[in-house]
């Protein structure tokens, strides 16, 4: 009886979702404050109706309710409550409604903190989330129920999929949808600007803090992702450039550039369409990943069982909104370039170049995904694009951006002042000197040197503007939020190129045989195999390894690895990892070897691995701490300083 | 016009989407079909991997149907299928022929050393030059080659008892070799 209540309270969602559409839509339109007023009751009551669908799930996997199919799927009697509370959104129907509760999430915290704009532009906002509410919950309903049942129902479920057992997968997916979902927000705002006739960039300064959030969310998802595919799984690797990983990449560059757009069209006026243009991309990459995720176009390591009638709603949803939204913005766009000109050198020229430069790797990244596809379509025959093609491509495109990000802050708006760019140039270029040289006094490679090249150099240029606004600034005016998210984001990217560059170069693997008693030198380490006895657990069995790890005969580290068999009869590597700042050890469990309890062990020493995803905290934290900036609360933007000024006044701000 | 830009690029992008969603509708997602089949083999001249002096070419292993199995020392799989290649290789009734692929001779000889060496010979292939023409992409995978040196079928992936008794032994057959009554 409960899970059908679950379903109900779904089908009460979609009617709410879908007057949260129309009326306040046909309101602005009409100009009727009633109708326009619905927007946020009947977000509100969608919220309340998801949740309990939601939480109606939950309460079935956490009674073991295994009459419902879902649940004996992903669930089984051994699995620890933990895993049973995140196994709701284990496999694609849970996961689905997990997208449309956070999509409710935003779309409540919008209609709550939205009293500043003005009536009929946050009903359009309103109704355009509804708009996508409508698509999801009608997808859900339709061909991913996740309350059918399952009569008679088993005495055990088949238990979740053990790659997902682990605590990574408890917060992975929430943060990465934060992020995927967030870009409707700032979708909705370009919708709603161009349904207004954009005639006005305030709505882009209304947007800003809340893209910056969503990109926050993304940028946290995909570390946490990267993170868990290397910790817990035991692929060695930070990044694989599979296509779901691809998936989350690209809405986040387009979503980076996005952000920088939208403040030369807020403080300028300029970039208008791009900026439009950019806010539909992001979102649209949102709902490609989850097409490409689940439609099965494409095989992954991480896709979700496919359905063909799930890929062809997609398909047919992402057709309407997206090419109506591109119809819409190629019919309401505004015709002529606005804002304030600009020299060939001023910060505007340089978050152009950036920007081109990031949509660039967004549309490299899209056509290497794609390209098995192109490949079927051609009759080429399967082919898939690996990570020679993705790294190398990436590392070009994205080196200009790098060279650019010390000066970003430096060139004024308008017409940059070239002695003090250079002056930046020569500072940077050489600390950037200074630490290739111990770099390469120290033995690195060419990509050490250069990844130390790189992070000094972003490095310097962080240092460097914040000095400046210490001594020039007056008190108290010296770091507005943004600027401050600015600049430690920008700090992230140093710390995440000293980190993936140098652990690239530095690493030392090792699939090595090791008796008992018997040590293999990796790097400094000299790692002793101590033998394997077995270990249970809730739902598994596990051959459990000991390692222990020596620097000059000094224990640093005792490990162990284990390879679980769950109750399933699934093998599942679990790594272990000494983390530190300066390095991790890794090791994972191989296969026994022969009679004498000799084991195929994989040994890693990752030299600052840690920094790479430490620079992504640094960038999450960034656009977290932009987007509480006071000024972008504001409704009317006479009320508030706008930069642009040739002396370096207190409201001068951060791109 | 400009404008419009954008739109007609996503039009064609959905209907490259709506086309691979058919093409997956019609065909099996997981066969990666190998535009060798039906094709004589590549000619290969490669050292033996126990006796670098000397060389096996395609030519010495014509006349008689034969497995070739691309393996490593590095790859992960490969322990994988290893045990079933140990298990089965007598029942199979055709030579094995190992197929070292990027790999250092003494890490490949030390593995097969550790775990038993299943094959009738084995060749190296450090530089993967030849593995090109063969179009490996991984390890392990196996190719079915018969008397004329033709390749007859591909697997890629880990053989397992499944994959042995379901496709590589009614090919075999077909080549008028008898695996055992097990398989």
């Amino acid at each position: 009886m409960i899970p059908e209540l679950g379903e109900v309270a779904l089908i009460l969602a979609l009617l709410l979702a879908l007057v949260q559409c129309v009326l306040p839509l046909l309101g602005a339109w009409r100009n009727n404050a009633a109708l326009m007023a619905v927007a946020r009751p009947a977000a509100a009551g969608q919220f309340v109706f998801v949740a309990i669908s939601f939480a109606v799930l939950t309460w079935a996997f956490m009674t073991q309710d295994f009459s419902v199919a879902y649940v004996a799927q992903n669930s089984n009697l051994s699995l620890p409550w933990y895993y049973r509370f995140s196994a709701v959104w284990g496999a694609h129907e849970g996961s689905l409604l997990l997208w449309i509760l956070i999509l409710n999430v935003w779309t409540v915290a919008l209609a709550a903190f939205s009293g500043h704009l003005p009536p009929k532009f946050a009903a359009r906002v309103l109704g355009v989330l509804g708009f996508v509410s409508v698509g999801f919950l009608l997808f859900t309903l339709f061909t991913s129920s996740p309350f059918g049942r399952l009569l008679p129902a088993p005495g055990n479920g088949m238990d979740l999929n053990p790659v997902l057992q682990d605590p990574g997968l408890i917060i992975h997916p929430p943060m990465l949808y934060m992020g995927y979902v967030g870009f409707s927000v700032a979708f909705a705002f370009a919708i709603a600007a161009l349904l207004g006739g954009a005639l006005d960039d305030d709505w882009v300064r209304w947007a800003r803090p809340w893209t910056n959030f969503a990109w926050a969310f993304l940028t946290a998802g995909i570390v946490l992702g990267s993170w868990w595919s290397y910790a817990e799984l035991g692929w060695g690797g930070w990044w694989f450039w599979d296509p779901v990983e691809n998936a989350s990449f690209m809405p986040w560059l387009i979503g980076t550039a996005l952000i920088h757009a939208q403040a030369v069209t807020e403080k300028r006026g300029g970039l208008r369409a791009w900026t439009l243009l950019l806010s539909i991309f992001a979102f649209s990459l949102s709902l490609l990943g989850t097409f490409l995720v689940r439609s099965g176009v494409l095989t992954s390591v991480h896709a979700f069982a496919s359905d063909p009638r799930r890929g062809v709603y997609i398909l047919m949803f992402l057709g309407v909104v997206v090419g109506g939204s591109l119809l819409i913005y190629a019919l309401r766009a505004p015709k002529v370039a606005g804002g304030k000109p600009f020299a060939l050198l001023s910060r505007e020229t340089l978050i152009v170049i950036g920007n081109l430069m990031l949509t660039a790797a967004a549309a490299m990244v899209l056509i290497g995904t794609l390209y098995p596809l192109v490949g079927d379509a051609f009759h080429l025959g399967r082919v898939s694009v690996g990570p020679p093609y993705f790294g190398s491509l990436f590392i070009l495109l994205m080196a200009p951006v790098v060279l650019l990000i010390p000066f970003g802050p430096f060139a004024r708006w308008g017409k940059a002042d070239g002695t003090a760019l250079w002056r930046v140039l020569l500072i940077a270029g050489a600390v950037a000197l200074l630490g290739g040289i111990l770099a390469l006094l120290l033995g690195g490679d060419a990509r050490a040197v250069l990844g130390t090249v790189a992070a000094c150099y972003v490095g310097a240029g962080v240092v460097l503007y914040a000095r400046k606004r210490w001594r020039e600034a007056p008190a108290g005016r010296r770091y507005p939020a943004e600027m401050v998210g600015m600049l430690v984001a920008h700090a992230g990217v140093g710390v995440f190129l000293a980190g993936a560059l140098l652990t690239t170069a530095l690493s030392v693997e090792r699939d090595v045989r090791l008796d008992p008693g018997q040590s293999q030198r990796i790097g400094a380490y000299d790692f002793r195999f101590d033998g394997v006895h077995e270990v249970r657990g809730p739902n598994w069995t596990a051959q459990q390894g000991r390692l222990t790890v020596l620097h000059d005969g000094a224990v640093v580290a005792v490990m162990h690895p284990q390879k679980r068999v769950y109750s399933g009869g699934q093998v599942q590597t679990k790594a272990s990892v000494s983390a530190g700042v300066m390095r991790d050890l890794y090791v994972a469990l191989g296969e026994p070897l022969g009679d004498h309890g000799a084991w195929a062990l994989r040994l890693y020493d990752k030299p600052f691995v840690r920094w790479l995803w430490f620079g992504g905290v640094l960038m999450m934290l960034g656009g977290f701490i932009t987007s509480g900036d006071r000024r972008f609360r504001a409704r009317n933007a006479r009320a508030m300083p706008v930069s642009g000024t040739a002396t370096l006044a207190p409201r001068e701000s951060a791109a | 016009m400009n404008r419009l830009l954008p739109l007609a690029g996503f039009l064609l992008l959905v209907t490259l989407f709506g086309y691979g969603l058919w093409w997956n509708a019609h065909h099996d997602v997981t066969a990666v079909p190998s535009p060798l089949i039906g094709k004589p083999a590549p000619a290969f001249d490669l050292p033996r991997l126990h006796h670098p002096a000397l060389r096996v070419t395609k030519a010495d292993l014509l006349g008689k149907p034969y497995l070739l199995n691309v393996f490593a020392s590095w790859c992960f799989a490969c322990g994988d299928e290893h045990p079933v290649l140990m298990a089965e290789v007598h029942e199979l009734g055709l030579p094995l022929i190992g197929y070292d692929y990027k790999d250092k001779p003494a890490d490949a000889r030390a593995w097969l050393t550790a775990r038993g060496d299943p094959y009738t010979l084995v060749v190296t292939d450090q530089s993967g030059d030849t593995a090109i023409n063969f179009g490996v992409y991984g390890a392990p995978e196996t190719f079915l080659i018969d008397a004329d040196g033709i390749i007859r079928y591909k697997h890629i992936g880990p053989l397992t008892p499944g994959v042995i008794r379901d496709q590589l032994a009614p090919q075999l057959r077909k080549l008028g070799v008898q695996p055992a009554p097990g398989i």
